[in-house]
């Protein structure tokens, strides 16, 4: 086992700072530390919370971590914010909303781009949860980006999902679409001192009846002030309670699985990705065929096999 | 595939409370392809530190307008070799008298930038000297 896992175990927090930036950039050393620490994985609880930009995804998990502090539980937190398709750069700017927590020893904070990844998350998230889970965080919590609606990604690794929303986004069709709203096992109101929140939870709560009628659980709608913690108690008994529901269940097991195939499917993808995209291999042949696709001497469908063909021989 | 992003950590150590250089200066980072970390106002140099350790940064901005680089800027230099981050290049800038840039160099902050500067030299400045 290298230096750094070790350290890592030992909860050492500059190399567990080390191996997310490796693990983000592809890095042969992250890929050997992985297979090393994967053992150790599998203790932490995952919380997963999505919704639009600006409903205060930040400011409630920073509420929701101190709340577990005081139940003397470590946390580990994942703010995911957008890259720049144009730059590749990045502003990432949830830690604002939680330098109170920076002092803490407890608590981890770690900033992601997506990096070019669309469902929400970056590439990377799924080594960084592990990570932060074999360092020995109890609960490791995930803030996607800010979603629209249609980035549901988030629920392939979170153990419990909560969809964020704030009054005054739309009308009852909103809560109808397909998307970010089939995915909560919880909702959460926040800013919920804004006009208009009583209508707000009538229409989510008239959708839970109507997608949870027939099932053994009812998704919760809960309201939250997170700027002022309040409602932040309820909604960390109602994390716990789904959890419970879960191991009851044995949907905590399925739920595990999904992660773990999402994770491979993952590995499997950026592999390919760049092996298909690698000077030495084919780029030079991707880039011959582009010609002839254009000359029309063949199309995209066969310019295609022809890759795969020589990716499965 | 390899791809190494620079990391920049963008802080506002103290009681001043003018960030408009320091959004400017995140931005113009970001264009240029570096994920910038920004902590926003009122920060102590622990907590600027305690942020550079978890997020990996390569490079750690700091500005200020009150005055009080000469303590603040210098305790974060310090506070940041102490944990070992000796790779991390510290660059300043607010409104700083010329005559404290040399004392501020020779403490570890490598440059400082103050009002008026292009902020194509800031990206310049950092892709050349970023350690690692």
């Amino acid at each position: 086992m290298s230096d750094i896992v070790q350290n890592i175990l030992k909860g050492d927090q500059r190399s567990i700072a080390r191996l997310i930036t490796l693990a983000e950039n592809n890095d042969k050393i992250a890929t050997t530390a992985m297979k090393d620490i994967h053992p150790y994985t599998g203790n932490a609880q995952v919380i997963g919370i999505t919704g639009v930009m600006g409903s205060g995804k930040s400011t409630l998990i920073c509420e929701l971590t101190r709340l577990y502090r005081k139940l003397g539980k470590t946390v580990g937190i994942i703010a995911i914010d957008p890259t720049s398709p144009f730059s590749g750069g990045a502003l990432l700017g949830d830690r604002v909303r939680m330098m109170e927590l920076a002092m803490d020893d407890g608590v981890f904070i770690r900033s992601l781009g997506t990096r070019g990844m669309l469902g929400g998350l970056t590439s990377a998230v799924y080594d960084v949860v592990e990570i932060l889970d074999a360092c020995g965080k109890d609960v490791v919590i995930v803030e996607t980006v800010g979603v629209g609606q249609a980035e549901v990604d988030i629920i392939k690794i979170a153990d419990t999902t909560l969809v964020v929303i704030v009054p005054g986004l739309g009308d009852s069709i909103q809560t109808l679409k397909a998307g970010v709203m089939e995915i909560a096992d919880i909702y959460v109101i926040n800013k919920a001192d804004r006009p208009g929140v009583e209508q707000t939870i009538a229409e989510v709560e008239s959708l839970v009846d109507i997608t949870c009628s027939g099932k053994d659980r009812k998704t919760p709608v809960l309201s939250t002030i997170a700027k002022q913690g309040k409602g932040i108690d309820v909604l960390l008994q109602e994390i716990e309670d789904h959890r419970s529901y879960l191991e009851k269940t044995h949907l905590f097991e399925k739920q595990r699985r999904l992660r773990y195939e999402a994770e491979l499917v993952e590995i499997i993808r950026k592999r390919l990705m760049s092996f298909i995209f690698d000077e030495q291999t084919c780029k030079q042949r991707i880039n011959d065929l582009l010609d002839r696709i254009g000359e029309k001497k063949t199309d995209p469908y066969t310019a295609a096999e022809e890759i795969l063909g020589t990716i499965l021989k | 595939m390899v791809e190494r992003k620079i990391r920049v950590l963008v802080a506002k150590p103290g009681l001043d409370g003018h960030d408009r250089g320091a959004k400017i200066v995140a931005r113009a980072l970001r264009d240029a392809g570096m994920e910038v970390i920004y902590t926003g106002l009122h920060q102590t140099a622990e907590m600027i530190v305690e942020a550079a350790i978890q997020e990996d940064v390569d490079v750690v901005g700091l500005s200020l307008l009150s005055g009080a680089h000469m303590t603040l800027f210098v305790d974060v230099a310090k506070l940041l070799k102490k944990n070992g981050l000796d790779e991390v290049l510290i660059i300043g800038g607010g409104i700083i008298p010329v005559e404290d840039v040399p004392k501020l160099q020779k403490e570890g902050i490598a440059a400082v930038f103050g009002p008026g500067t292009p902020t194509e030299k800031i990206v310049e400045y950092i892709i050349k000297n970023v350690k690692r």
